[in-house]
């Protein structure tokens, strides 16, 4: 049998105003702090506590949204810090997806020559690594997947694009993503993706959830025209 | 078919409800009315069951020709509007129902006192839902009308091909709102980022609301407030009036179609009864921040609850 610790020993619950707390795990962008944020998902889902709206995972925290005219906050906060989780949790709660990436961004050959590399290693470094979505957020489908390879690792641009294309793989310090609808944004651009990330007609609208795996392979311009077509993109 | 032709879109006129759940683990906000109060209040005057969908209007506000048998519509929020029949314009009070005639045309002129008016039409608007609501969110481009703001030729389809046989229902007073609210708020999640004094500071001193101002938030000016924690800071989720500082000066004050997720500390949170006071507030007005407990924001949900019921209540019948 495996050993449980409470949530009230495992992170700090906050206020988030009245309609939501947030569980805090800590501060930072790493798999051992995204893992207890799942794990704590899953086992508040399944204490199925009234009042509870949804729940969203973030790098450090799950933030819990609920409704005060069902449950008072404090007895919520009572209820989550009785939420045991497992000592160790499941790493892979997710979908793995295979990300099609035709590798040709505008900031590809900066990207490179910062990593001292030929663009077609670049391009192969960032297909060569498993990716967990941490989070979705910033726009409806932006997933948040780390983590990037250490050579790829460069800092946003200092001046932000005004318009990102929809599609575009990009990167950002130990952090890989892809834009799901056209935006201004400050990762640098390292390719493009055919797939349709986020579609209001579809349900669930969002390819990725919080939690799935992704690997990304490179694809030439042909394959990228011909996918393009086939996803309406 | 019944419906309203947009002679003239306004500044932005969007479609909201109370906007839809679910989907903030994916990014996607609630949206919704900003203003909760006079949208409820568009939709009782209206004879609408509550979570009807109507029109949010930001000044100036739209032109719309009545392309239907009959129409009986309500706004709230502001003072009046222009009724033009048969060439005679005539004025109309806020806050009662209007029943109108084929050809008619509604005009809602600028208004000033409040960021944000409703127009309700009885029955509601033929509309889709986009995951259980009729809200437009503008940035992500769905939901309301085509995911969009109304511009001149557009066609809103009403749901119910005529007005309903009750009497027209009026406020007897319209409330009277606070152009300069104090808004109570809770302590973020990251207060202690901040040092004492700008803990006290933003507590303590006004700020005012910058033109900087949509449904996802606004920039609003007022004393500094030093990070006690430099660093980054890894994102955590957000919500519809948590106060984002991601620098030392001009806060973000977040509205409806926030994002969900976000990099910067929070300062604190404006309470849920205080939205709607938040939703009006125009550039230039002056605000303060009060800080309250949870019990006193449970007692404030239930006070506004309250103030919402006993005006409703005082709804009397009219001609239309």
């Amino acid at each position: 049998m495996q050993a449980q610790t409470k949530i009230i020993h495992a992170a700090s619950i906050h206020s988030l105003g009245d309609t939501a707390v947030t569980v805090e795990f800590g501060d930072g962008i790493d798999r051992a702090l995204s893992s207890r944020v799942f794990a704590a998902r899953a086992a508040i889902a399944a204490a199925h506590i009234p009042g509870i709206r949804e729940t969203v995972p973030t790098f450090r925290a799950l933030a819990v949204h609920f409704d005060p005219d069902k449950i008072r906050q404090e007895q919520l906060i009572a209820a989550l810090g009785d939420v045991e989780l497992p000592s160790r949790p499941d790493t892979s709660p997710g979908t793995t997806w295979q990300v099609p990436v035709l590798y040709d961004g505008p900031d590809l050959a900066d990207i490179a020559r910062a990593s001292g590399m030929s663009p077609e290693e670049a391009a192969a470094l960032h297909a060569s690594a498993g990716y967990h979505v941490y989070m979705l957020g910033f726009l409806p489908g932006f997933a948040y997947l780390g983590d990037l390879p250490e050579k790829l690792r460069l800092p946003r641009l200092k001046e932000p694009r005004t318009r990102v294309p929809k599609g575009s793989v990009a990167i950002a310090d130990q952090l890989t993503a892809i834009y799901p609808s056209q935006s201004p944004g400050g990762w640098r651009l390292i390719g493009r993706t055919p797939l349709a990330l986020f579609d209001h007609r579809r349900n669930p609208p969002s390819l990725f959830q919080p939690g799935d795996d992704i690997r990304f392979h490179a694809i030439g311009p042909d394959e990228f025209d011909h996918l393009s077509r086939e996803a309406g993109t | 078919m019944s419906g309203f032709t947009v002679l003239d879109g306004g500044l932005q006129t969007t479609i909201q409800d109370v906007g839809r759940a679910g989907l903030l683990a994916l990014g996607v906000p609630r949206s919704g009315a900003l203003d909760a109060l006079s949208y409820r209040l568009a939709n009782r005057i209206a004879g609408n069951p509550p979570g009807t969908a109507v029109l949010e209007l930001r000044s100036p506000g739209p032109t719309l020709r009545v392309d239907a048998e009959n129409a009986r519509i309500a706004l709230t929020g502001t003072a009046a509007l222009t009724i033009e029949r048969n060439g005679d314009a005539q004025e109309w009070q806020a806050w009662r129902a209007i029943d109108l005639d084929q050809g008619d045309i509604i005009r809602v002129a600028g208004f000033s006192d409040t960021a944000v008016a409703y127009l309700a039409v009885a029955g509601g608007f033929e509309l889709p839902e986009v995951f259980g609501s009729r809200a437009t969110f503008l940035r992500g481009g769905f939901g309301g009308f085509e995911g969009r703001a109304l511009k001149e030729g557009d066609f809103l389809r009403l749901a119910a091909p005529h007005i309903p046989d009750t009497p027209c229902l009026t406020l007897p007073a319209a409330p009277r709102f606070v152009t300069s609210p104090v808004l109570r708020a809770i302590p973020g999640p990251q207060a202690d980022y901040f040092t004492v004094a700008a803990q006290t500071a933003f507590f303590e001193r006004p700020f005012t609301v910058t033109r900087d101002l949509d449904r996802m938030g606004m920039r609003i000016e007022g004393p500094e407030l030093e990070h006690a924690k430099t660093g980054d800071f890894a994102s955590d989720a957000t919500v519809p009036g948590a106060v984002q500082v991601p620098g030392a000066t001009r806060p973000i004050l977040l509205l409806n179609d926030c994002q969900t997720t976000g990099g910067y500390p929070k300062i604190a949170v404006v309470i849920s009864a205080d939205l709607p006071s938040a939703g009006r507030l125009m550039p230039g007005a002056e605000i303060r921040f009060r800080k309250v407990g949870i019990t006193e924001a449970e007692e404030a949900r239930a006070e506004g609850e309250h103030a919402y019921r006993s005006l409703a209540n005082t709804l009397i019948a009219v001609r239309g």
